[in-house]
């Protein structure tokens, strides 16, 4: 049986998933509207108020949610490629620190809340342009890269702790909720889903490539990858998908560690699955966790970023413990 | 008959490594249908000329050709449909399966998403039954001996097909009875019209068995290349491993051993 026959099968589950939270996220909320309506109002403008609710407040934010979830999880399986490392995550190299530091000036200046996303952006492609920089000089050796980026994120977090400490008291639950991650100011999808499909689109021209690059570099430009074009094109694109995600949702952690691993343990490791897969999966994951953060204590919301390690973290040690037990 | 085609050529080649030289001013013809086999003591860098001949590590001067092109002129992709490399060493990396492995050898074949055809399903199923691993298609990697893990290299390597077969201590990790085996197999493959092997080795015999030419890097830059019989007697080879070697003729054939 041709090896991607199994995994398609898998990726359509995680589609399915990825569908259902999609509408269980519209369909909860502190109005009541029944699922059958609610499928029903996304095509059709009655002019009612249910109608505003859906598309104005929780497909935006469902949307974003998904949009976000997924650039974390593609982000992050990218990411472990670049290091070859089971450990790699979106914000291991400095990206998420980068724009926290950004927001938090901005926040700690009292800059209108417009300013918050384009400075977070422009937080994030600093820190990018400098890991990128540094990385260069030592031919992207991977080692070094991490070590280079680590150091990199220890410095942001240490300015973050500066500002913090320096804020006022009133300031202060904003910045925490900004640096747990969260949705509620998450309005307008657009940019984090094109920044998506877009990423996805050019992740999967790579995955072939990277299938070979995981066994390392002499065996992965021995079968025909160049490799030096190969590291600086998953660095940037890893690097924007994150940027674009912290930008609309802070830094949502925990997603873009654990959903390529969830992936690997359910449909293997074969990027052509693994990638889209991480997507779906990262996307299904934040979105549930969110659905959870706006409900559970409504009319109060959580930061969404403590409810995707509280969901994800059980899932994840189960399905480890599992494929153990399924081995021995 | 006809003469053979020159498929890999180095002219003046200078390689160092740290501070080795593995090799001054080396020129060398390949030509198809060749097996030559590179021998030398420990830490001379026979992996390095063997990685720098693969276009995997850049000359120090001189230069590698491929046919009549330059070796650091053609594209990773097109490079790897002419020349394969059998690497050292386990691979290491993420989970995956004995086949998802193998037809990592198709990729220089396959276009930019790498959709593998039911032919190229077909290829690797006839390369596993060559080394003997049909059957364990589904196998997770980590799972294999070292021995099995040999074979499956050796199995991507003649699934990607190239002209040229570099290969580094192919017997490694294989008993003395797949040693030949796995051998007979890649020299049957790549002493075909068109192709041609460069191997590193350890084993003097196996490489007096196998090889028409011998490479023998002193270790100081200087080196010696030739036809085998020329090339391995007694005094060349004592000199190469610096202790004394015995070479024994049964009048069928001869085989070297420490004194």
């Amino acid at each position: 049986m041709h090896p991607l026959r199994q995994g398609a099968r898998k990726l359509l589950i995680l589609g399915l998933v990825a569908a259902c939270s999609l509408i269980l996220s519209l369909f909860i909320g502190s109005a009541e509207i029944p699922v059958t309506r609610v499928i029903h109002l996304l095509w059709d403008h009655d002019g009612s108020a249910q109608y505003q609710i859906i598309h104005q407040l929780r497909l935006p934010r469902t949307l974003s949610a998904f949009a976000v979830g997924a650039s974390l999880g593609l982000a992050g399986a990218l990411m472990q490629v670049l290091l070859r490392n089971p450990l790699g995550d979106p914000y291991v190299l400095g990206v998420s620190g980068g724009a926290a530091t950004a927001v938090l000036l901005a926040m700690l200046l009292g800059l209108p809340i417009a300013w918050h996303a384009p400075v977070a952006f422009a937080g994030a492609l600093f820190s990018m342009i400098l890991v990128f920089l540094l990385a260069q000089r030592d031919n992207w050796n991977t080692a070094r890269l991490l070590l280079t980026g680590i150091v990199v994120a220890a410095g942001w977090s240490a300015l973050i702790s500066f500002v913090l400490s320096l804020s006022p008291p009133v300031r202060l639950p904003g910045m925490l909720f900004w640096l747990m991650g969260d949705l509620s100011n998450a309005l307008s999808p657009a940019l984090p889903l094109w920044a998506l499909l877009i990423g996805l689109l050019v992740a999967l021209t790579m995955a072939p490539d990277l299938n070979l690059a995981v066994r390392g570099e002499l065996r992965a430009a021995a079968l025909g990858v160049s490799m030096g074009k190969l590291r600086i094109l998953v660095y940037l694109l890893a690097s924007l998908l994150t940027a674009a995600a912290v930008t609309v949702a802070g830094a949502v952690g925990f997603v873009g560690l654990v959903s390529p691993h969830l992936v690997r343990l359910l449909a293997g490791s074969d990027h052509r699955i693994l990638l889209p897969g991480a997507a779906l999966l990262g996307g299904s994951l934040l979105l549930l966790a969110d659905t959870a953060a706006r409900t559970l204590v409504s009319p109060m919301q959580l930061p969404v970023g403590v409810l995707t390690a509280i969901i994800g973290v059980p899932v994840f040690l189960i399905l480890l413990n599992s494929q153990y037990r399924g081995r021995s | 008959m006809n003469p053979r085609d020159v498929l890999l050529t180095t002219e003046k080649l200078d390689v160092r490594i740290g501070g080795i030289q593995v090799c001054n001013n080396l020129d060398l013809a390949i030509h198809e249908q060749n097996c030559w086999g590179i021998l030398g003591a420990n830490g001379v860098g026979k992996t390095t000329l063997l990685h720098t001949l693969a276009g995997l590590k850049s000359v120090h001067s001189g230069r590698i050709l491929l046919g009549d092109t330059t070796l650091s002129q053609l594209p990773r992709k097109s490079l790897a449909r002419k020349l394969g490399v059998l690497f050292q060493g386990e691979q290491s990396g993420f989970p995956a399966t004995l086949l998802e492995t193998v037809l990592g050898g198709r990729h220089p074949h396959l276009g930019r998403l790498g959709w593998e055809t039911p032919n190229d399903l077909e290829l690797a199923m006839h390369a596993l039954q060559q080394v003997g691993l049909k059957g364990m298609e589904g196998r997770p990697i980590a799972t294999l001996s070292g021995g099995e893990q040999r074979r499956m290299d050796i199995a991507t390597l003649l699934l990607q097909m190239p002209g040229i077969a570099l290969l580094d201590e192919p017997s490694n990790h294989l008993d003395p009875g797949q040693q030949i085996g796995m051998l007979e197999i890649l020299h049957t493959e790549f002493t075909q019209p068109g192709r041609c092997a460069v191997m590193v080795l350890h084993d003097i015999n196996l490489a007096l068995r196998f090889c028409d030419h011998l490479l023998l890097l002193q270790g100081n830059g200087d080196w010696l290349a030739g036809a085998t019989d020329m090339i391995a007697t007694e005094d060349n080879l004592s000199r190469l491993y610096d202790y004394p070697m015995r070479r024994i003729d049964d009048g069928s054939g001869y085989c070297v051993l420490p004194d």
